[in-house]
């Protein structure tokens, strides 16, 4: 059933896909190919000789505890932006399913955050939680909890996850948003006669038929929590204190631009690419498995 | 096993009224169709008794009990929708077990009972499949399925037969009436078919605009229609209508120009003067030799379906002349349809001369569109 295209010229069709074949190369297979290629090489500290070393970038990471570290810290922070931003996301998106005045005014509302670029994201929660004039570390004070971010990691990594995740939640919003009114009213109506209440309609009716957008965003959001929250941790924490929220993406940066090792950093990267591809991998074929019906 | 009884139910979204005053006895085990064209409120009343939609006003009881105010799983009934609504990630068992389980029915009980009801619906072999892996035909089973295995006191159908082909429908038709004999269950049934709705009724409740026009059976509903809409909404292809005077004599109308239509079966003579709307079905005009003629019909066009042939075209006069003239204040007529038995040898352009079988005259108020009862 596939609908063939003929094409008058024999290079039209190769002309047509051009200029993404070349977005692809310049963007990502060029890039990632240099990180491959200086992942093996050693250069000295002054940058005049370079050598190769072969896998021994690799080894060294993985004996290094402040790698370690930050693979540790890579996983509770993802999985806490992935996890809260979903469910957020989906609490939102039943909450505006059941609104019928000002719908409009609220959906525009909660994706308002999406417009905004990360590192903003970061610099507004840093103001929000600032020891000194921030109303919400002002108002935990009050609670009895002494929020200081300078110098508790915790408070420091709780700061950035909650900036990423208020950030991605109106992306999820929007998808949960859309797969909700994808579903049929009627079924959600032959459920309540079937003698169903609200939570059990939800959780044996509604979540099963959204599981494509959910394991969808599960990619999308991993890779977020992987990669793009950079700018978060960059203008907020910068990794610390101590290296609480150094993430693998920032480890990769700091390394690199600022520790100026440039074999360490490439091998870095190309373990969060292999990283990243298992993941959607994984991720696509249990969709292509499990989630039709 | 129930019976429903709605009082002056009406319904109101914001400030238009969708359903204006419905008063119906249902008794127990009856099978009532609601019928009417489509936008009439049939929906909007089969789920006002579901429990779907709130009752403005008026009050609805399954078996005396009144149900304004219960949700839908108190009300004991079951539903079956146009488009299924199967669960799409559960196998036909689940989909059928779904309400069982909920009311914590043992294990043993839910299977067989849903056991009970794939063999009655010819489901055996098909319980672990999922939705997508049926045929309309089967998913259609499916959902009847859902609802009986519940028992509920009433079953409630909104239009389960518009998804399937003609052939289909008619097997289903058929199916579901035997079904509803055998366990008795009151029900509900929507439809816009009205071929569907006289083959399933006990009795039929005719709408139009948010109001019944009719509730009675079947046959009385095509033999005495309460007023010009049900005439012309029952019965394939539909009532002709004729504008006309009853003659002094009592047995005779006027229908203009040199045209005059008699019923020897019915006395009109209370009504003789009276200006009223004439109908007469199709298969009630006879064609006869031009000396038994009463008026004719200009054929513009011949359907032929085999077992009878379908005449259209305009009345005329016994000279020619169209009916219809300034004296009755009406303007022509438009197409009349008449319904030969056979293959009958009319021909378009042809005058076909008519008479009127006896006492199948039906009279209506031309203003009101009631029907003038003593005919
Ligand atoms: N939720 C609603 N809000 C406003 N009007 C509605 C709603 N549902 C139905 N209606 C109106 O009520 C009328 C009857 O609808 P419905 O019961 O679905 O008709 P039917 O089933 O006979 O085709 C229609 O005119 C429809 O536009
Ligand atoms: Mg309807």
């Amino acid at each position: 059933m596939h609908k063939r295209v003929t094409f008058r010229h024999p290079l039209l069709p190769y002309l047509l896909v051009l200029p993404q074949l070349a977005i692809t190369f310049v963007f990502f297979l060029w890039p990632a190919s240099q990180a491959l290629y200086y992942s093996v090489l050693r250069q000295d500290p002054f940058g005049l000789k370079t050598k190769f070393v072969g896998l021994q970038n690799f080894e060294r990471l993985f004996s290094d505890p402040t790698y370690l570290n930050s693979f540790d810290v890579t996983i509770v922070f993802s999985l806490s932006v992935t996890l809260s931003g979903m469910a957020l996301g989906l609490l939102f998106a039943v909450m505006a399913d059941r609104v019928v005045k000002g719908a409009a005014t609220y959906k525009t509302l909660l994706i308002w955050p999406y417009a905004v670029a990360p590192a903003v994201a970061g610099v507004l929660w840093w103001f929000l939680f600032n020891p000194t004039i921030g109303i919400l570390a002002y108002a935990l004070r009050s609670l009895g909890y002494d929020w200081n971010h300078a110098v508790s990691g915790t408070d420091a990594l709780i700061l950035v996850i909650v900036a990423s995740t208020w950030k991605q939640v109106s992306y999820n919003f929007l998808f949960f948003l859309a797969g909700l009114q994808a579903i049929p009213k009627s079924l959600i109506e032959a459920a309540a006669i079937d003698g169903a209440g609200p939570a059990r309609r939800f959780w044996t009716i509604v979540f099963p038929l959204l599981s494509p957008t959910t394991f969808f965003l599960l990619v999308v959001n991993m890779v977020y929590a992987f990669f793009e929250t950079f700018g978060v941790v960059h203008a907020t924490t910068s990794g610390g204190p101590g290296q609480a929220t150094t993430i693998l993406v920032y480890k990769v940066f700091n390394d690199g631009f600022i520790g100026l090792n440039l074999g360490s950093s490439a091998a870095q990267s190309v373990i969060l690419m292999v990283i990243v591809i298992s993941l959607t991998m994984i991720q696509f074929r249990f969709i292509e498995r499990r989630v039709q019906y | 096993m129930a019976e429903i009884c709605m009082r002056g139910v009406r319904k109101r979204y914001g400030d238009t009224q969708v359903i204006h005053g419905i008063d119906v006895e249902i008794a127990d085990g009856e099978f009532i169709v609601i019928v009417g064209p489509s936008g009439c409120g049939k929906s909007t009343l089969l789920r006002m008794v579901a429990g779907l939609e709130t009752i403005t006003e008026g009050e609805i009881s399954i078996g005396g009990r009144v149900v304004n105010q219960l949700e839908p799983k108190e009300r004991d009934i079951a539903m079956v929708f146009q488009n299924y609504a199967l669960y799409p990630h559960m196998s036909v068992f689940d989909n059928m077990a779904y309400g069982l389980k909920i009311a914590r029915t043992p294990k043993d009980e839910i299977r067989a009972r849903v056991e009970e009801a794939a063999k009655l619906l010819e489901l055996g072999g098909l319980l672990e499949r999922k939705p997508r892996q049926l045929s309309g035909g089967q998913r259609q089973r499916v959902a009847m399925g859902r609802a009986i295995v519940r028992k509920p006191a009433v079953f409630l159908f909104d239009e389960p037969l518009s998804n399937l082909d003609a052939k289909l429908r008619v097997q289903m038709r058929l199916e579901i009436k035997q079904l509803q004999r055998k366990l008795g269950t009151t029900s509900l049934y929507v439809t816009h078919d009205q071929i569907e709705a006289m083959t399933l009724a006990d009795r039929l409740v005719v709408m139009n605009q948010g109001r019944a026009e009719q509730i009675d059976t079947p046959m009385a509903v095509y033999s005495d229609p309460a007023t010009t809409f049900v005439a012309g909404f029952i019965g394939s292809p539909a009532m002709n209508f004729l504008a006309g005077t009853v003659e002094a004599d009592g047995h005779g109308l006027f229908l203009g120009g040199d045209a005059r239509i008699s019923d020897k079966g019915s006395d009109l003579s209370g009504l003789a003067g009276r200006a009223v709307t004439l109908g007469v079905r199709p298969e009630h005009l006879l064609a006869v030799g031009e000396s038994e003629a009463e008026i004719r019909l200009g054929v513009e066009l011949v359907e032929t379906l085999g077992a009878d042939t379908l005449a259209h075209g305009r009345p005329v006069g016994a000279a020619g002349t169209p009916l219809g003239d300034a004296a009755l204040g009406g303007e022509a007529p438009g197409l009349i349809t008449v319904r030969l038995p056979g293959l009958a040898p009319v021909r378009e352009g042809e005058r076909l001369p008519l008479r009127m079988a006896e006492g199948e005259l039906h009279l209506f108020d031309p203003d009101s569109g009631r029907r003038i009862a003593d005919v």
